[in-house]
């Protein structure tokens, strides 16, 4: 049976799930009433458990199952939801991510990751069966090791070491029928074998049994049934068991007993998960150091030497970034999947049907039609419901791609959590039209862009602690992210209550990087728009979140890309907004059809502000200017700029267009009326073409192509077209 | 069971009496005047040229886009690409569809060629090494010289000749400032 579709599924889920453990945690951090966002929480890895188990998934299961532990404790009021372990469990939920991703990805386990995750759980012992006040030193010699609540959490690492004698096979044992009845008691977690022994060539009897085993089980039962279980062979073999959670120093006793060395049998429990190599090169240090000092050993307990050895690290914002970068990139190559409400997707099949009748009833009006028994009209009207109908077909189609941007937002949450704790800044984060609906296409995107926005706010926009105070601000900042429709775009806002843009700065800067030349006598929007340009970064000192040299001239060209704009607007000491202006959708736009030469042009119907005859309003042939009721609009020849050779036709027409603040004419030769258009990529080769956003194709068959209004206006007033020049294009 | 005895016994016999030479297949169109051939393999189709549309701002080698069935696909000019004056459209004048690789990633693009004549089977043994002088085509270009009858026949590498990312820096490179004033 193949699996790998219900994997999937199953990774997908988990994606899903980990969100919703997200959102719980930080709902956990904000509200009094944790109840529910701890309930969620369980559930969501209690799932993920359940479900990796399925498929064999036992890293994951494993781990998900002492962080659930852990969490039935909290949900038990055992333990307290405190802000230690809402990192901790932050921590739990990146590793869950990063191993799901690399078992998509189908990536070995990475040592990192391996590592990470075995520190993780060693953070979370202490959690999950004594109560946190305990794992102070000292304390727990009191507690001896068999005491250990049954039942209580359920991850319970017996360590056993078997070193089977050499006579087992005579008596009539077979080690293997030990494994199994131990497999009855609990599940074996990690299992190697120790073939050392073994000799080489003729020296090998087959009589003889030279195994060794270290496994780890985890089991509930009690030290005496583990023990009794190897009754049989007690007399001539070595059977240690090591009781979970035990001392270091049991471990450390273990590996001197045994007869095959420090290292290896050290190694073989960092495999096991029970010891990491670190903890394991820090525990014999730390216990040769205490044995020096006062000639006794301490006893301490693994989980206390972790702790204060690797604490709760402050969230590492750089690598949590990273990671999501490299899921979304592995994700892209995986099957995409979307949700889809049940009921856009009834609506949808309800058309089609009505569209199978419309069409059977205009194909028998034409029959009809050409045997002569019909008026023309009926066929007319046939057709223009079927016209009607495949408008509305193609809003619904286009609304299934349509999701809520809110999910995209709430994302940010968590990063505005940990950057502003590294950074030691509070900052709020206020969300404002999630339910926003916007192409899906498009929102993947435009995380990027985003991303870079919010982190350039909380780092350089939002101030120092003691900044604020001095400038007599609230302490905590506020971050807002907004979403908006405006006919028929869709606005997007940043907007940050932190020190403003300091247009001198940033003139400065230009001036230094030669971005404009020193004196450049520049309006304040013109000042501001230069952080958009490539190698512009105004922080003086490189951090960890921002200030890597790829900056706002990335975000820029992203939102190009979505055919998208951005502006900011800025007021020192007060904050600064970006405002990003997206499509509704990438696939299907509102064209203007016009005409030059015998070649067919679309320009985006909403640039189009009204069209008229060149000749009555022309101003200047010279400098290109037409008076508009007593505005002045300079315009291009599109049959200038893009070379068409021909004639002038005796009637020429301007489209006004307009975008951002920028108004202009385009002067073309014939204008053919408005359809709607099917956006089609131009693809790599065209990846240089100017003035060109993409291509369509006509009724008739013939590729049109798509204008792009700011490219066209930036080659004319690049190349500013010599009064001589139309001489010879005439 | 006996079937299966048959089956493998004719496969045998198959692979005994097979000329233990591979052949090719390659197309043979004409450009200029003179006989070129590329590999089938990498063809798609052969259309009819018509219903270009021209890209404002390229470079010559590129003639347009054609709508190929709902796509937009560009449309090369070889005889620019390799370096001669543009091709004349004429009667039979074709467009190969042709789909070139570019790592993991697959691009459909059309060339223009005078006319298409017939399917080459080369062996082998007939095809020679490019040679490294005498051409005016880039030699990288050539993936071999085939020997059909008393006639010699250039086979182009594909991947080469039309290398998206090649073609791609050529349009970007080249701007358009400059050329018009």
């Amino acid at each position: 049976m193949n699996l790998d579709k219900a994997k999937q599924t199953f990774f997908n889920e988990a994606q899903e799930l980990l969100e919703a453990m997200e959102a719980a945690l930080l709902a956990g951090e904000e509200q009094e009433d944790q109840g529910e966002a701890v309930n969620a929480m369980f559930r969501t890895v209690h799932t993920i458990k359940g479900s990796a188990g399925l498929f064999g998934l036992d890293a994951v299961v494993r781990f998900a199952h002492s962080v659930e532990s852990v969490l039935d404790r909290v949900r038990g009021h055992q333990v307290p939801l405190s802000s230690e372990l809402i990192t901790l469990l932050f921590q739990c939920h990146d590793h869950l991510i990063q191993v799901l991703d690399d078992l998509q990805g189908e990536l070995p386990e990475s040592p990192e990751t391996q590592q990470s995750g075995a520190r993780i759980l060693a953070s979370l012992l202490p959690y999950q069966n004594n109560p946190v006040a305990t794992p102070a030193p000292g304390a727990l010699a009191v507690q001896p090791v068999t005491a250990h609540p049954v039942g209580s959490g359920p991850a319970n690492p017996w360590h056993l070491s078997l070193r089977f004698g050499p006579d087992v096979f005579r008596n009539g044992m077979d080690p293997l029928s030990f494994l199994r009845y131990l497999g009855t008691l609990g599940s074996i977690l990690h299992l190697t074998p120790l073939l050392g022994n073994l000799p080489e060539g003729d020296g090998y009897d087959p009589e003889t049994c030279y195994l060794g085993l270290e496994l780890d089980l985890d089991s509930q039962a009690d030290q005496k049934t583990l023990e009794e279980v190897f009754e049989f062979v007690r007399e001539d073999s070595r059977i240690l068991i090591i009781p979970p959670h035990s001392k270091t120093e049991d471990f450390l006793a273990l590996l001197k007993d045994l007869p095959e060395g420090e290292r290896y049998l050290g190694e073989i429990l960092v495999a096991g998960g029970q010891l990491t190599s670190q903890e394991l090169e820090e525990a014999l240090r730390t216990q040769k150091d205490e044995s020096y000092e006062d000639g006794k050993v301490q006893s301490r307990l693994l989980g206390s030497i972790l702790i204060q050895e690797h604490g709760m690290a402050p969230p590492v914002v750089a690598a949590a970034l990273d990671k999501q970068k490299k899921a979304k990139e592995r994700q892209a190559q995986e099957q995409k999947v979307i949700k889809v409400s049940a009921e856009k997707l009834d609506r949808l099949v309800d058309l089609v049907g009505e569209l199978v009748i419309a069409g059977a009833t205009a194909h028998a009006q034409a029959a009809e039609v050409k045997a002569g028994r019909a008026q023309a009209d009926n066929l007319l009207e046939a057709t223009t419901t079927l016209n009607k109908l495949v408008e509305e077909i193609r809003d619904n189609a286009l609304s299934l791609r349509m999701v809520q941007i809110g999910e995209t937002f709430s994302r940010f949450r968590r990063i505005v959590r940990d950057v502003s704790q590294e950074l030691g800044k509070a900052i709020e984060l206020e969300i404002h039209g999630g339910e926003t609906e916007l192409d899906k296409s498009i929102v993947e995107k435009l995380s990027d862009p985003l991303m870079h926005i919010v982190r350039n706010s909380i780092d350089h926009g939002i101030e120092a602690l003691d900044q604020r105070r001095a400038r007599g601000k609230p302490e905590s900042g506020t971050l807002s992210l907004s979403a908006s429709h405006e006919s028929g775009t869709i606005i997007i806002e940043v907007s940050d209550d932190g020190g403003g843009l300091n247009r001198e700065r940033i003139y400065a800067k230009a001036v230094e990087r030669g971005i404009i030349q020193p004196g450049a006598s520049l309006s304040d929007q013109e000042i501001t728009n230069l952080i958009f340009e490539p190698g512009f970064s105004t922080a003086t000192a490189v951090s960890n979140l921002s200030g890597r040299g790829v900056g706002m001239d990335v975000v820029r060209r992203n939102i190009d890309e979505l055919r998208g704009s951005i502006e900011v607007e800025t007021e020192e000491g007060l904050g600064t907004t970006l405002r990003i202006r997206l499509p509704l959708t990438l696939a299907i736009i509102d064209g203007f059809r016009v005409g030059v030469g015998g070649v067919s042009y679309v320009v985006p119907l909403d640039l189009v502000i009204e069209c008229l005859d060149l000749a009555p309003f022309l101003e200047s042939e010279e400098n290109h200017l037409v008076n508009l009721r007593g505005e002045v609009l300079p315009f291009l020849r599109l049959r200038e700029v893009f070379q068409i050779p021909g004639p002038l036709p005796a009637r020429e027409r301007v489209v006004v267009i307009q975008y951002g603040d920028t108004r202009a004419g385009i002067v073309v030769d014939r204008l053919m009326g408005e359809f709607q258009t099917v956006i089609k990529p131009l693809g790599k080769l065209f990846r240089g073409a100017r003035g060109i956003g993409g291509s369509t194709i006509l009724g008739s068959g013939e590729v049109a192509l798509i204008l792009d209004a700011a490219q066209l206006v930036q080659l004319a007033t690049e190349r500013p077209i010599r009064p001589g020049s139309l001489s010879t294009l005439q | 069971m006996a079937e299966l005895i048959k089956f493998s016994k004719r496969a045998t016999q198959a692979l005994v009496t097979a000329p233990v030479e591979q052949r090719f297949q390659y197309l043979a169109f004409s450009l200029g005047g003179e006989t070129f051939a590329m590999d089938i393999r990498s063809i798609k189709e052969v259309i009819q040229f018509g219903g270009l549309t021209e890209v404002p701002l390229m470079p010559p080698f590129i003639r347009g886009v054609i709508n190929l069935r709902g796509a937009v696909v560009p449309v090369v000019d070889l005889c620019v690409r390799f370096g001669r004056p543009v091709t004349e459209v004429a009667r039979r004048t074709c467009t190969v569809i042709l789909e070139v690789s570019q790592g993991d990633e697959f691009a459909v693009l059309g060339v223009l060629v005078d006319n298409v004549s017939e399917v080459l089977e080369i062996g082998e043994s007939q095809i020679e090494p490019a040679p490294s002088f005498g051409s005016d085509i880039r030699a990288e270009f050539i993936a071999g010289v085939g020997k059909v009858g008393e006639k010699f026949v250039i086979l182009l590498d594909v991947n080469r000749v039309l290398s998206v990312d090649e073609l791609a820096a050529m349009t970007s490179g080249r701007g358009p400032a400059g050329t018009l004033a």
